[in-house]
């Protein structure tokens, strides 16, 4: 009984702990305003322009991260002028609601930002709005933001864990690996045998093979990052659309520049069917072509932001009921999503790489009929 | 609906990073990981055949060891059969010879003890010969030592001439 009541006391301080350090946009203190679970998680999985630290949303400690602007010139300074900024709040549409948005001050003066985007501020120096959204003009946007200091921090953590493995080898020659090389090397040659020889013709895989085990390794590590709930982890970079269609992009270049006579065949004038049907293929198969990577896209966005969204609902369960008692059954359940999540991390990388492979295995593939 | 919108400060910093992380780690990670991969299971299934092949090896040479060891076995075996066959024959052949110079020296003993027998018996033949000469002239001495005696003998002497 005295080690139960402990453990649900450790269940206890971690779900306060996992509440103030992972999460932000939300506190206890703030009790006039109700706490809105969607909109957390939404602040939560989407980019930010500061990396919040602990606290609350609004006081807490937070990295400022630099904004990169290009409008009429490269302009820099750091995203403290937009949260440190002057808050403006207008009516909403509908009855009752407002809109916030703050106003940049010092170097970010004449810009404003509204939910992480940030706006020119039109003549009049405010945002108009339309509905939910300003219509005012948006600068190109190059900042650092959170998703992109974990991407830097994501493949810094590559390149040195990568680079110490090969300094192993380096060093030590072709022997029986050792420490840091005997973890990563069965992953490495599951990747050479399992994915690209397995699925790419034998003769012309090799060429394959360094792109990827970078893809691989940029999906896990980065999915891994994300399961982290506070620096350097936390951020929802392989959950974010942009990331993950950058990296099927990347495939379907491949693929397209490595299809040889056989795969364009394949598309455009299908062999061994009738010559109607040849007619009726060929749209099939070139939509087929943007599909294929579409659903790579699609796939990891998805199953990591939904992961992010069933770890911060379950632990929202607590603040939502008010109530520290509800610990007891939201932490074990989001525990064994996280648990589940570290699977999918690498499942979800295993996938990508596993599909990329298929569609450069068939487009390098030759005639065997 | 932004949540399914690209964005292209992170799609432009994702480029770059991606893109940098490919050539260092193709350049520096992979290669040399890789090769090391490579070389050392090229090492391990040539040693493999290499043992495999010294198996045989050795499988071949035990053989040819006992092929060897059979041979000599039965050359050993046959070289003493010989040696034995030579010592008794050699053991026969003395025996006979033996028993062939014993029954010479037998022979010519027995042929010496013939002729000394013959000698001695000639020699003792001729001694009392001589002694019976002897015997026979004291004998005639003492008979004829007289007149009486002498014309006795001459008388008896002519019987017997007469008889005859």
């Amino acid at each position: 009984m005295q080690h139960l009541s402990k453990l649900s006391f450790f269940m206890r301080k971690v779900a306060v702990l996992l509440a103030f350090v992972g999460m932000s946009g939300f506190s206890f203190a703030n009790e006039e305003k109700e706490f809105n679970v969607s909109e957390m998680i939404m602040h939560h999985i989407k980019d930010a322009h500061e990396w919040h630290l602990f606290g609350p949303e609004h006081g807490g400690t937070s990295i400022y991260l630099p904004i990169i602007l290009m409008d009429n010139g490269l302009k820099t300074f750091s995203s403290k002028h937009f949260y440190h900024g002057e808050a403006v709040e207008v009516a909403g549409k509908e009855e009752g609601a407002s809109l916030h948005y703050v106003k940049g001050v010092g170097p970010a003066a004449g810009y404003a930002m509204y939910h992480e985007e940030i706006y020119i501020l039109n003549a009049a120096g405010e945002l108009h709005f339309d509905g939910e959204h300003p219509h005012n003009a948006q600068p190109m946007d190059f900042s650092i933001t959170k998703n992109v200091m974990s991407l830097l921090m994501g493949a810094f953590l590559i390149l040195v864990v990568m680079f110490s493995v090969a300094k192993f080898y380096r060093k030590n020659g072709a022997v029986a690996p050792k420490g840091i090389a005997k973890f990563f090397e069965p992953i490495i040659v599951m990747v050479r045998d399992d994915i690209a020889k397995a699925n790419i013709d034998e003769h012309k895989y090799e060429k394959y093979v360094p792109y990827l085990l970078t893809i691989f390794f940029f999906i896990w590590f980065n999915n891994m990052l994300g399961l982290i709930p506070f620096l350097p982890g936390g951020a929802n970079l392989t959950g974010n659309i942009t990331v993950t269609l950058f990296l099927a992009v990347c495939t379907l270049l491949v693929t397209l520049f490595s299809g040889n006579k056989n795969y364009w065949g394949h598309i455009f004038w299908m062999p061994g069917v009738p010559v109607p049907m040849k007619f009726f293929m060929m749209p099939i198969e070139i939509i087929g072509i943007f599909t294929k990577p579409f659903a790579l896209m699609i796939r990891l966005f998805a199953n990591i932001t939904a992961g992010h969204i069933i770890v911060l609902a379950l632990i929202s369960i607590i603040f939502v009921n008010k109530n520290i008692g509800w610990a007891g059954l939201s932490v074990p359940m989001a525990l064994f999503i996280s648990i589940l999540e570290v699977l999918v991390a690498f499942l979800q990388g295993f996938l990508f790489a596993m599909l990329s492979a298929l569609f450069i295995g068939a487009a390098v593939e030759e005639a065997h009929h | 609906m932004d949540l399914i919108l690209p964005d292209l400060g992170l799609l432009f910093w994702t480029g770059i990073v991606f893109c940098c992380l490919l050539f260092l780690l193709a350049k520096f990670a992979w290669k040399p990981i890789l090769n090391a991969v490579n070389a050392r299971e090229q090492k391990i299934s040539e040693a493999l055949e290499l043992a495999v092949k010294t198996q045989a090896e050795m499988k071949a040479l035990k053989a040819e060891n006992d092929q060897i060891l059979k041979e000599a076995r039965a050359e050993r075996d046959s070289i003493l059969k010989e040696a034995k066959d030579a010592a008794n024959h050699m053991i026969e052949d003395a025996k006979t010879k033996s028993k062939v110079e014993a029954q010479k020296i037998v022979d010519a003993a027995r042929l010496n003890i013939n002729s000394e027998k013959a000698a001695a018996i000639a020699e003792i033949k001729t001694h009392v010969a001589t002694l019976a000469i002897e015997i026979a002239e004291k004998v005639v001495r003492g008979e004829l030592a007289s007149d009486e005696k002498q014309k006795a003998l001459a008388e008896k002497l002519a019987g017997d001439i007469q008889m005859n």
